[in-house]
């Protein structure tokens, strides 16, 4: 796998054009690691000139400006700042729609300024400058409905970059009635994540699944490491391991390279 | 006698805009309570902003049938209020239908508010329709009773009068000018209240009492529904102007920066800093005295105008991931908190001159932290709202509070946040180990 740090491309004397901003999900977390895996696969098809920051990177800050600890946030912006200026980075592309919000909405005001990409815009971009190609047939026709996570969808307005892709891959896409600007949370936002849940009826990633899994589907699509792990949660708990895939966009791109 | 309903008159128009003013000025004062923002910005793009959402009703359309609906009651409302003007002239110089020398455009203009009004009244009654015999589960959710409940059918009852007085008026007028009743100007074409014509006496004498009569019910109805505003969410017709021409044009994922913050954090890692220094010659340390929101002082002046503008349709808690699920959480009752604690504090410095601790606070009193801490963060109450109100910025205040000022953080939030500054990932991780993915295989 051809992920080189910053710093060790600075120790060769690189700089490259793109900061692949991980995140901590997707550094520790078993199932988010096999999506940022399946990402760089795709930044190396492409032959894309890039760097992470390793152990320089910091949480991006977003689950604790969420939770209401905005000390706790400046100081992680500021320090992933700091490093993203050490290394005079101007692009940064992200599989998490966390880090993609925060880092691209909430950064500037502390003083980071760059361009910032969700994965979904990055392949896009790939795509349409014809750095990629996709060659497989892995999901023609198949039943795949797609969740928009909220920090990319409603807090950011991108529900086309994930739709564009999965048209690529040429797959029968199957709408869930609340998509869109109108998509179900799958209940990870706002530091749900690393907490249990209110006292209430039931769990938000059920309600959300159920209404992703009525459409009968081969695969579901998502592109954010939370809803991946809510949704595959909510896959478990209806028994439907077997029939439905939890995937994400990165990961079906990937498999047809 | 003879100018004796005049004189009436214009101590109502009078009473009735003064006992307005007062109250509007009030909950301007009440809006003031809150932290200035700077909303002076991008001028242009507001007013775009507002004429689309507020005039335009734009955000409406998401829902398309209240949406048809909604808009003729609101254009029936903007219209017929030219008639209100022709009632102000006419009640202060005793004169009849002062606006009948436009002819045939006047015939137009009157035959266009009856028909107005007939489409108000029966949208008016499907409305009802949908919350009373229909009951959409939006109108129904628990902090919709009481006053909520009979505020939102006052509206409707009071819609359903005054349309049918301005219909009744107009159909003894009608008759008393087919009688050539002295006084009663042939003017206006009447295409629904000619169908209640022939069902009202034939006399002069009682017809002229009958029109006289709903012509003052009439506009009485009118004086006491514009002053029903302060207390009631139908204040909207009004707030919702302001507050879209206010509202947040970033993107919503955005949350605001707290500046007080910066300061500190950049002090704190800031190696060369002295963390004993005064500050220097006029260089104030900006310091606040609390971080994030415990009570509607400590929100800023815009969530204070958004409390007063809710019109608690409901749209945002139809919508929110944690009310579906039987969660506390409403943004809705987020708004209707705020706007009740804020009238509680507006009542407070209206007796006391200035605000005396009364032991209560938004937080706590009013909206629970189980309530804060079961937000997603999603947005989609934010998105929904057809006036742009931003409860999630109510809630992300207050759990600030919580969290910096409280350390009341949800346990489990605790060791995140902890994790986060020991490490810099949410879980136990050595922050060393980040890349060691790239090993796996």
């Amino acid at each position: 796998m051809n992920a080189p740090t910053m710093a060790e491309l600075a120790a060769e004397g690189k700089k490259p054009d793109i900061l692949f901003f991980v995140g901590c999900a997707g550094s520790y977390d078993d199932r988010a690691i096999k999506i940022t895996k399946a990402f760089v696969k795709i930044l190396n098809k492409a032959n894309v000139n890039f760097g992470i920051l390793g152990a320089e990177e910091t949480c991006s800050g977003d689950p604790a400006k969420r939770a209401g600890n905005e000390m706790l946030f400046q100081m992680q912006a500021l320090m992933n700042i700091e490093a993203f200026n050490m290394y005079e980075v101007k692009k940064i592309v992200t599989a998490s729609p966390h880090a993609f919000n925060t880092i691209k909405n909430e950064y500037p005001e502390l003083g980071g300024n760059y361009e910032v990409l969700h994965h979904t815009q990055f392949i896009n971009e790939l795509i349409q400058e014809g750095k990629l190609k996709i060659e497989g047939e892995s999901f023609k026709g198949k039943r795949i409905s797609f969740h928009d996570p909220c920090y990319l969808g409603r807090a950011n307005s991108e529900y086309d970059a994930p739709r564009f892709l999965l048209k690529q891959l040429d797959v029968n896409l199957v709408e869930a009635k609340n998509h869109k600007s109108t998509a179900t949370c799958c209940g990870a936002g706002g530091a749900q994540m690393f907490k249990d849940a209110e006292k209430g009826d039931r769990e938000i990633f059920e309600k959300r699944t159920e209404e992703l899994t009525q459409l009968q589907p081969q695969v579901i699509a998502t592109a954010c490491e939370f809803c991946n792990t809510m949704l595959t949660d909510g896959v478990k708990m209806q028994e439907k391991e077997g029939e439905i895939e939890v995937l994400d966009i990165a990961e079906l791109i990937a498999k047809d390279l | 006698m003879h100018y004796l309903p005049n004189v009436l008159f214009a101590i109502l128009l009078i009473a009735g805009f003064a006992f307005f003013i007062i109250n509007f000025r009030k909950i301007v004062r009440n809006i003031k309570l809150g932290k200035p923002l700077d909303r002076s910005d991008q001028k242009g793009k507001r007013w775009k902003n507002m004429a689309l959402v507020a005039f335009g009703q734009s955000k409406m359309i998401r829902r398309p049938f209240p949406a048809i609906l909604h808009f003729i009651v609101y254009v029936g409302f903007i219209l017929i209020n030219v008639e209100f003007l022709e009632i102000i002239i006419d009640g202060l110089f005793g004169t009849h239908r002062i606006f009948s020398f436009l002819g045939g455009f006047y015939n137009f203009l009157i035959g266009s508010f009856e028909l107005l009004a007939f489409l108000v009244l029966l949208a008016v009654i499907i409305f009802w329709t949908r919350r009373m015999i229909i009951r959409i589960p939006r109108f129904w959710n628990k902090e919709m009773t009481r006053w909520p409940k009979n505020d939102a059918l006052n509206i409707l009852y009071f819609e359903m009068v005054l349309m049918s007085l301005f219909l009744l008026m107009n159909a003894a007028d009608a008759n008393l000018q087919s009688l050539n009743a002295n006084h009663y100007v042939k003017a206006g074409s009447y295409p629904i209240s000619q169908y209640i014509a022939p069902l009202l006496s034939q006399d002069i004498g009682s017809l002229v009492i009958l029109e006289r009569t709903v012509w003052w019910l009439h506009v009485i109805g009118i004086f006491i529904f514009l002053n029903y505003l302060y207390y009631s969410k139908h204040l909207h017709i009004l707030s919702a102007f302001p507050n879209t021409y206010f509202a947040n044009l970033d993107t919503v994922g955005k949350l605001d920066n707290l500046e007080a913050v910066t300061n500190e954090v950049k002090m704190m890692m800031d190696p060369n800093a002295d963390p004993f220094a005064t500050p220097a010659e006029g260089e104030e340390m900006d310091i606040p005295d609390k971080f994030g929101a415990s009570d509607v002082q400590d929100l800023n002046w815009v969530q204070l105008m958004n409390a007063y503008t809710c019109t608690e349709c409901g749209r945002c808690t139809s919508v929110c991931p944690a009310n579906q699920t039987g969660k506390e959480l409403s943004p809705r009752a987020i708004m209707m908190k705020t706007r009740d604690r804020l009238e509680e504090v507006g009542k407070n410095i209206d007796k006391n001159g200035e605000f005396k601790d009364d032991g209560k606070q938004l937080l706590n009193d009013y909206i629970t932290p189980e309530e804060l801490w079961a937000c997603t963060g999603c947005n989609a109450c934010v998105i929904e709202c057809p006036v742009q109100i931003d409860p999630l910025s109510i809630i992300i205040d207050l759990r600030r509070y919580l969290v910096m000022e409280q350390s009341a953080a949800p346990t489990e939030l605790n060791m995140m946040m902890t994790n986060i500054e020991n490490n810099g990932a949410p879980w136990q991780y050595n922050q060393l180990d980040r890349a060691n993915w790239r090993d796996e295989s």
